[in-house]
């Protein structure tokens, strides 16, 4: 210390835990404020015997949180309700039990990066490093089997007789003055230090040239690459291996795929009519499958009836009504060509429904244009 | 505060005050005898309150016990001086057992896979009747209750004998005992609250529901403890120089179980709010529809919110008045969740009347006269306890 000049503290190291708390209570209580407590590991009840006010950490923390949480919220709503609405899983796009996970992890988030960041920068005054305790032989002394106290010569009732009395009494085993150098140690902050600020600068500029090099530039190099590029036609392109350039192939000419039947009167309503024939009998189970497949395929634009009151509201032409004198005088063959091949507006419904099911709507529709129709007959 | 760091006064017995088995008695008799009204003025009714004020009771035991093994196993100090309230409690299962009879006596009018005519027309309750059958749910309710007795019985024994001959040795055979006792209670914890809860509506299931009953479970039994160790710091019946810092425990704990319960109850909420499965979700539905939206909600809050922002800082888990308070709106709202999974079983839309009342107070009226009775006879501290001393020091 002899090149220092300027007095920073009286200090004093003890060697028991007992020691170290009273001597901090008998400053605490001669009315001094600008002292700290050093020990290699954590003494119970130290901050009430140095008398420390609740940090003021905790609302930092408070008002970061709520930050994070109103913030996020107000992001996910602008998200999934006004930027980019989707309908997931049928529910409303603005479906707020779906958003408290993630805002519950931002709050922590954000709350735990702002705390730390102000704990460094605001309580600890980083990147002021430097300590007047630094390096002296008190600092080595307490971070290995000693606990200290340093009083500080600019607290307002600072009195060395009394503070080397306070500590004699406590048995304390070192009592010694800490000097600095003004010019060494400045204890303005120094955040907007302009070499700081170059730093931060420089630390900013490298990660962000690290991230855009290595999601821009080395995920496209080799062998990053080599997902993309692999041996395939991709959709829209030309493929290079066949001479007519298509990518899908077409069946042989002549050949049928494994449980096709190939539909031979496309555009001829009335060949149909006349050569087909139901291949089922009307039985329960038939009538059963084809009200399946009818309500499924075909009631939402003829109606469970077959009315033609379709449940579209008015977003597709209507049908007309099954029950026509036309549509009853039709042979079967005629209502299974319209579902195959499609009429007018219908599109064809052969890839959707299987022909079976196709000849079962065929009976089905049948029942129902008889029970508008009945005879007297048909009564038991 | 001058002497922090030095050890306190021995605990010595002091007079029990009356007033707990006064008031206790109070209670009792008025929850009793609205109990026998409610029984003959509405039979069924009576019998869906009387599985609450049951699941209340065996909740808030078996709670204790575990707080009990939990103390052991990891040989926490904080709560040392204070087990003794947590072992006072474990005396509520002669009363468990006493309300579970008109439960198990009418079976079939609260549980609808106990009648075999269900069973038979339903093919789910069919595929679940191995595991959902009065003979298997007798038995296995029965070797759970009796395991917990069982461990309760040996632990607080031990812990008694102990304030006698002083022997170290006893605190390690409850070590064991508790370590023993935690995978025991985890299972048989989830298995009480499926049995008694989930199977009232048998063909909804949750898998998170054990860990949702074991929740609030562990809360509404702290919320208790909390409530008469506060109370009992504050007339001084405990040591002299109970801190902050003893408090302060009680408070962080209560605050984390607050936060855990809510986690559970909206992870459960959520996942099946998301997924909209018919056959999970309409158990969610049946508590939002015919006015039990303002139920639900209302659960929340009493549950969750208001108990957290009461707790939410450091110095209103160190105030003793705070403490109480928040522990008493936990207990309620501990006997609002179970009156919100049970009763829509009972009632389409919420009901609220005195039969609602009867056992809530004729529960409160025998948590007091046991903790009254058994505060009179043993020490509030366990003095034979190695670890007391580093209990009184606690600090933060």
């Amino acid at each position: 210390m002899s090149n220092s000049n300027v007095l920073y503290a009286l200090t004093a190291t003890f060697t028991s835990p007992d020691d170290i708390i009273r001597a901090a209570e008998n400053v605490r209580d001669a009315g001094f404020k600008k002292f700290d407590v050093h020990t290699p590991y954590p003494v119970h009840g130290m901050d009430d015997a140095m008398g420390i006010k609740e940090t003021k950490l905790g609302f930092v923390t408070l008002v970061a949180g709520i930050l994070g949480a109103i913030g996020m919220i107000l992001f996910i709503y602008w998200i999934s309700a006004i930027d980019y609405p989707q309908v997931i899983g049928g529910k409303p796009y603005w479906s707020w039990p779906a958003f408290i996970p993630i805002t519950y992890e931002i709050t922590v988030l954000l709350s735990v990066l702002v705390t730390v960041g102000a704990m460094i920068a605001v309580f600890f005054k980083f990147p002021n490093v430097s300590h007047p305790l630094h390096d002296t032989s008190f600092m080595k002394k307490v971070s290995s089997d000693k606990l200290g106290i340093s009083v500080q010569a600019v607290d307002a009732k600072y009195d060395e007789k009394l503070l080397r009395e306070i500590f004699k009494k406590n048995h304390a085993e070192s009592v010694e003055p800490v000097y600095y150098t003004e010019e060494f140690i400045s204890f303005k902050p120094r955040m907007f230090d302009p070499k700081f600020l170059l730093l931060l600068a420089g630390v900013a500029i490298v990660s962000s040239a690290c991230g855009y090099i290595s999601w821009n530039k080395l995920a496209f190099m080799v062998p990053y690459d080599w997902m993309m590029e692999q041996d395939r036609i991709n959709p829209q392109s030309v493929d290079t291996f066949y001479e007519d350039g298509f990518g899908m192939r077409m069946p042989v000419e002549g050949t049928v795929a494994r449980g096709f039947m190939p539909y031979p009167y496309k555009g001829k309503p009335d060949d149909a009519g006349k050569y087909l024939v139901n291949p089922l009998l009307p039985t329960k189970e038939t009538l059963e499958l084809g009200k399946k497949k009818f309500l499924t395929f075909c009631s939402p634009c003829h109606g469970n009836f077959g009315d033609g009151d379709s449940r579209l509201n008015g977003q597709f032409p209507n049908p007309p009504t099954l029950h026509s004198d036309k549509v009853r005088n039709w042979p079967d063959g005629n209502i299974y060509h319209v579902i195959t091949d499609g009429q007018n507006v219908m599109p064809s419904y052969q890839y959707q429904i299987s022909r079976e099911e196709r000849w079962a709507i065929v009976h089905y529709i049948r029942a129902l244009q008889r029970s508008q129709h009945a005879k007297e007959t048909d009564l038991p | 505060m001058s002497e922090s760091h030095t050890s306190t006064e021995l605990y010595t017995k002091q007079p029990f005050p009356s007033g707990y088995a006064k008031v206790g008695w109070g209670l009792t008799a008025v929850g009793l005898a609205l109990v026998v009204v409610s029984y003959i003025l509405n039979t069924e009714r009576a019998l869906f309150n009387n599985l609450i004020g049951f699941i209340f009771l065996a909740s808030i035991a078996a709670g204790a016990v575990f707080y009990l093994a939990l103390e052991y196993a990891v040989g926490a100090v904080w709560s040392t001086p204070f087990r003794r309230v947590t072992e006072f409690l474990g005396y509520l299962f002669p009363f468990v057992i006493i309300f579970s009879i008109p439960v198990l006596l009418n079976m079939h009018t609260l549980f609808h896979w106990s009648h075999s005519d269900a069973v038979a027309a339903d093919k789910l309750l069919q595929v679940k009747a191995p595991y959902l059958n009065t003979e298997f749910f007798y038995i296995r309710n029965a070797v759970i209750v009796a395991v917990w007795i069982i461990f309760f019985y040996a632990m607080s024994r031990n812990s008694l004998i102990q304030d006698l001959t002083k022997d170290q040795r006893i605190t390690k055979t409850n070590i064991k005992l508790g370590v023993a006792f935690i995978p025991i209670f985890a299972i048989s914890i989830s298995l009480f609250g499926i049995d008694w809860l989930m199977s009232l509506e048998p063909h909804w299931f949750s898998t998170i529901f054990g860990v949702y009953f074991f929740s609030g479970t562990v809360l509404g039994s702290l919320a208790v403890i909390t409530y008469f160790v506060v109370d009992f710091a504050e007339k001084g019946l405990f040591f002299k120089g109970i801190r902050k810092d003893h408090y302060y425990t009680f408070g962080a704990l209560l605050f984390g179980f607050i936060s855990f319960w809510a986690y559970i109850a909206f992870s459960q909420f959520m996942l099946i709010w998301y997924a909209n499965l018919p056959e999970e979700n309409f158990w969610f539905i049946e508590r939002w529809e015919n006015g039990w939206k303002i139920v639900s909600i209302a659960m929340t809050l009493v549950h969750f919110w208001i108990p957290y922002f009461m707790l939410v800082a450091r110095p209103s888990k160190m105030s003793p008045k705070n403490l109480k308070l928040s522990a008493v709106i936990i207990v309620l709202a501990h006997f609002l969740d179970l009156y919100w999974i049970v009763m829509p079983m009972y009632n389409s839309s919420p009901v609220f009347g005195f039969y609602e009342a009867a056992f809530p107070i004729l529960s409160i009226g025998i948590i007091l006269l046991v903790i009254s009775r058994r505060a009179r006879k043993y020490n509030l501290v366990p003095i034979g306890d190695p670890k007391l001393q580093r209990g009184i020091d606690f600090r933060l």
